[in-house]
């Protein structure tokens, strides 16, 4: 268990390091959510980066999945049609609340942004009520 | 091209650093959210890390007149919290808690070439098309603001 937190730290020193890049070089927020919006409605001038980013993503799962497959073990936690309503949420929420874990959570509460905290405390009550509800109904598989 | 590149490299390091952190893995997401359960706390130490780093790079960072690569920043400057953002963020919570993927962890899943992370992903387009669809047709986000 000690190790995992090490490891989990270890991780998390590795995103904050990736985010401080993206700042230093770019000027930009780490936004996933934003940064995937802008290439299904595309603004003009402002597209080959973001597919840059999304194809470092990849590239970076793909050495994961070639090195250490467990990291990306999927485990299967729930029936799928809950995926499907699950990420339907993820999306919809992330674009109406201005951010998802990487934008608020990470960036935002860093430059410690009043709205970032507030959505980061929204987000993890809601998703602590949701898996409760999971557990409550025995879906959790 | 420098800019493009930056971009790159911080999505392959942002990947590694979800991959060692264990959060490619939905069921460490709901270890954490799971409070009442079996509670995970591996997640916050991720958090930890992440927002240690980046809140001491960030002051020492916007220091500078410009970034490396770019002429301007490109930082959110709003300060209010707007019903949007509260209801956004609740709405996105539930879906997180219901499925552990977050929109990164969607993108870097794919490349497990498993179906569950595919189907969540396509669903979280769906959602966010969803979401532009509807703010195109009553101004959804305008009105929350």
């Amino acid at each position: 268990m000690a190790t995992e937190w090490t490891m989990g730290l270890v991780g998390g020193v590795v995103i904050g390091i990736a985010v401080s890049l993206m700042l230093l070089w770019n000027g930009r927020v780490t936004g996933v959510s934003s940064i995937v919006y802008g290439v299904l409605v595309p603004v003009k001038g402002d597209l080959a980066w973001r597919w840059y980013f999304i194809a470092g993503l990849l590239l970076g799962g793909l050495s994961l999945q070639a090195t250490a497959p467990e990291l990306l073990a999927v485990e299967l936690q729930t029936k799928t049609w809950i995926g499907v309503i699950a990420g339907i949420l993820v999306g919809f929420g992330a674009m109406l609340g201005g951010g998802c874990t990487s934008g608020h959570g990470v960036c935002g509460v860093s430059r410690v942004s009043p709205r970032s905290i507030v959505a980061t405390i929204a987000f993890m009550a809601a998703g602590m009520a949701a898996v409760m509800f999971l557990r409550k109904t025995g879906m959790l598989i | 091209m420098k800019y493009n590149l930056g971009a790159l490299i911080v999505g392959l390091l942002f990947a590694i650093g979800l991959g060692l952190s264990g959060i490619l893995q939905p069921a460490n997401i709901i270890g954490f959210l799971d409070v009442f359960g079996k509670w995970n706390p591996t997640l916050l130490f991720t958090m930890a890390g992440a927002v240690g780093v980046h809140f001491i790079t960030y002051k020492l960072i916007r220091k500078r007149k410009t970034p490396m690569f770019s002429k301007d920043w490109f930082i959110p400057t709003r300060q209010e919290i707007t019903p949007a953002l509260v209801i956004g963020s609740l709405i996105f919570g539930i879906g997180w808690g219901l499925g552990g993927y977050c929109p990164t962890v969607s993108v870097t899943s794919l490349a497990s070439f498993e179906t569950r992370p595919l189907i969540v992903f396509v669903s979280i387009i769906f959602g966010m098309l969803l979401f532009g669809f509807l703010d195109k047709k009553m101004n959804l986000k305008s009105k929350l603001e």
